[in-house]
């Protein structure tokens, strides 16, 4: 496949064949090594081929091979002729990062930073295997999948501020939790308020470097050693059935012939089956929204028990890392609305969009990036230029390098937590077979993915954190 | 025989599982499924789940089957043990399966290491050379 360097950070697949654009990856001689190792590249022509597809198919920097589209991938449609698809989402509807702020600071918390983790660990359900704390009801589960995060803070968890920082103010509007299937249903009612495992995480942060004092202090970070608290996980259960069922839905709908994977089946966006699949993801989103608001709100708990206060632990930000939605780009130097799929890649608005929060639309959107387990993770700022240059996007995390299975076989979790804690560093999990499958050296260095974020003007830097405890599903 | 061999895949799990019929394939394909999350062999087979799905090919069948599993754990805390008494049949253009799962409901003595979220599609391979081999890619 033919591949032009274009600058320092971006490369270029020409148009050519089938592809209907061409395709940008926003990466480092570094990076692409490692990407023209797997299927990334390929996947991301795939996608340029696809019906009503806009000016370029993108490839954020911690890009790696997914099924159909890449992970890290972002492609905009055109809401007449484009379609909209499952694997351009991810079975993790809504998988997403919640960061709060304290005004602890390190030294504040260190004598009983063993205990916050321990009550945070009861208090939080992770794993597998286990429902959550609250067994709904299937009524109370479908107004939560059409209220989101508002659903939580009506029922006590959090407050009103809280919704104002979430993307979507926590909720999708077009979401119709009717269109969930008793599956999908069934697989969420033991999981809302519940971390889940794999990759997802929750970790308590200091800060360690600040790159940019004003869009920090706009979002609450002013000095080092600052506490944070990160919080990453999804929709469980309940968004992977979604994804699964309306694959099925439309590959018996529309056959899969001509497809060169099965996994990029699609509908048209204003198709009865387009419009379905929108409503019931927006419903797994809202479900996602909520289970980080409950979360977050155990968190603050554990904080005001332990620590005597929770004064000051406002939300920074809460972004959705694998979503579609329907959002106005410049397009042939025209505004349009398109349908816009995220998987694995975290919106970056400019200071100006009116879908940001008032209290940051001077600076931009807060960007959160974690970093693999036991490393750092960042703090970055949406830019004007990243509209222009990505539909407003960026990377969502690390990539993986390397297979779990892979992981498994090299590392051992008793060593990893051995070597965190003497680095300073808390761990708990449900399993030490996890903690090798998470171990940072199956990852991409996250350093360098928000390197390439910041110099490519896609997200700029703004904060550096490290753990201090890390709890892992 | 071996029932099943996993491959390198960087975000999620592949593997080939085998048998000298496709119904002992599909059997290795959910034990496969199955050691991502927990070991199988370590699991009580005292609850039995009844299994009937169906598929529009065998592809979609084999998804459908292997995301049962994923779907009684996240619904029923449900740790499949053991996949028995598998039978695949064409009904018209549809292929059904029954089978049986044996295991046990979920606690503290069992150890999850690892959450599969779905089975895909992607890079997914039924053959049939000399005895059945099905190729998965599941999303971790």
């Amino acid at each position: 496949m033919e591949l032009k360097k274009i600058n320092e950070y971006t490369w270029e697949i020409p148009k050519t064949g089938e592809m209907r654009v061409p395709a940008l990856i926003y990466t480092s001689s570094k990076l692409l090594d490692n990407v023209k190792r797997d299927r990334t590249l390929l996947q991301a022509r795939n996608v340029a081929c696809l019906p009503g597809i806009q000016r370029t198919a993108y490839v954020m920097p911690d890009a790696h091979q997914g099924y159909g589209f890449p992970i890290g991938g972002v492609a905009a449609f055109d809401m007449d002729n484009g379609i909209i698809s499952p694997g351009g989402v991810g079975y993790d509807i809504n998988c997403g990062v919640r960061l709060l702020r304290t005004d602890y600071s390190e030294r504040d918390i260190h004598e009983k930073r063993k205990q916050l983790l321990a009550e945070i660990f009861r208090e939080v359900p992770a794993g597998v295997g286990k429902g959550g704390k609250t067994r709904l009801s299937r009524n109370v589960l479908l107004e939560v999948c059409t209220k989101g995060a508002e659903w939580a803070v009506e029922n006590g968890y959090g407050t009103g501020d809280d919704l104002l920082r979430t993307e979507e103010n926590g909720k999708m509007k077009g979401a119709d939790s009717n269109c969930l299937s008793s599956r999908a249903i069934e697989r969420g009612i033991p999981q809302l308020g519940t971390l889940g495992a794999g990759n997802h995480f929750l970790e308590i942060q200091k800060v360690s470097e600040i790159y940019d004092d004003r869009a920090a202090g706009a979002f609450g970070i002013h000095s080092r050693d600052q506490i944070l608290v990160m919080i990453h996980c999804g929709s469980r259960g309940l968004g992977h059935q979604v994804a699964s069922d309306y694959i099925r839905f439309m590959e018996n709908k529309f056959g899969t012939r001509g497809l060169p994977d099965r996994e990029l089946i699609n509908a048209p966006i204003r198709s009865p089956l387009g419009e379905k699949y929108y409503k019931t993801m927006s419903a797994a989103v809202n479900f996602a929204f909520a289970n980080r608001q409950m979360i977050a709100h155990w968190v603050r708990q554990v904080f005001k028990k332990v620590l005597g206060s929770s004064e000051g632990m406002d939300q920074v930000y809460d972004v959705c890392h694998n979503v579609a939605k329907f959002e106005k780009h410049k397009i042939n130097g025209e505004l349009k609305e398109v349908c816009i799929h995220r998987k694995g890649a975290t919106r970056s608005f400019g200071p100006g969009r009116e879908e940001i929060p008032a209290v940051y639309r001077s600076v931009g959107q807060p960007v959160i990036i974690p970093g693999s387990m036991g490393t750092s993770s960042y703090i970055l700022v949406g830019t004007e230029e990243a509209e222009r240059l990505s539909f407003g996007s960026t990377a969502h995390g690390a990539g993986r390098l390397m297979s779990r299975h892979e992981a498994r076989r090299r590392f051992r979790g008793e060593k990893i937590k051995q070597d965190m804690e003497h680095k300073g560093i808390e761990l708990m999990s449900t399993s030490w077979k996890g903690v090798a499958e998470e171990a940072s050296g199956a990852y991409k260095d996250v350093d360098e993915v928000v390197r390439v974020s910041h110099e490519a003007g896609i997200g700029k830097l703004v904060a550096k954190v490290v753990p201090v405890g890390v709890m892992k599903g | 025989m071996e029932k099943y061999r996993f491959f390198e895949h960087t975000a999620d799990a592949k593997f080939q599982a085998y048998g000298a019929t496709l119904e002992e394939a599909f059997t290795n394909a959910a034990l496969a499924t199955v050691t991502l999350m927990w070991d199988w062999k370590k699991i009580e087979k005292k609850i039995e789940r009844k299994v009937e799905v169906e598929g529009k090919d065998l592809k979609q069948l084999l998804a459908i089957f292997l995301e049962e599993i994923l779907y009684l754990l996240d619904s029923k805390n449900f740790l499949t043990g053991a996949a028995e008494k598998v039978r695949v049949k064409q009904e018209g253009s549809r292929y059904v399966l029954k089978a049986l799962f044996k295991g046990d409901i979920y606690s503290d003595k069992y150890e999850i290491y690892g959450d599969v979220k779905a089975i895909t599609y992607n890079e997914m391979k039924i053959e049939d050379r000399n005895g059945f081999m099905v190729q998965v890619v599941v999303d971790m």
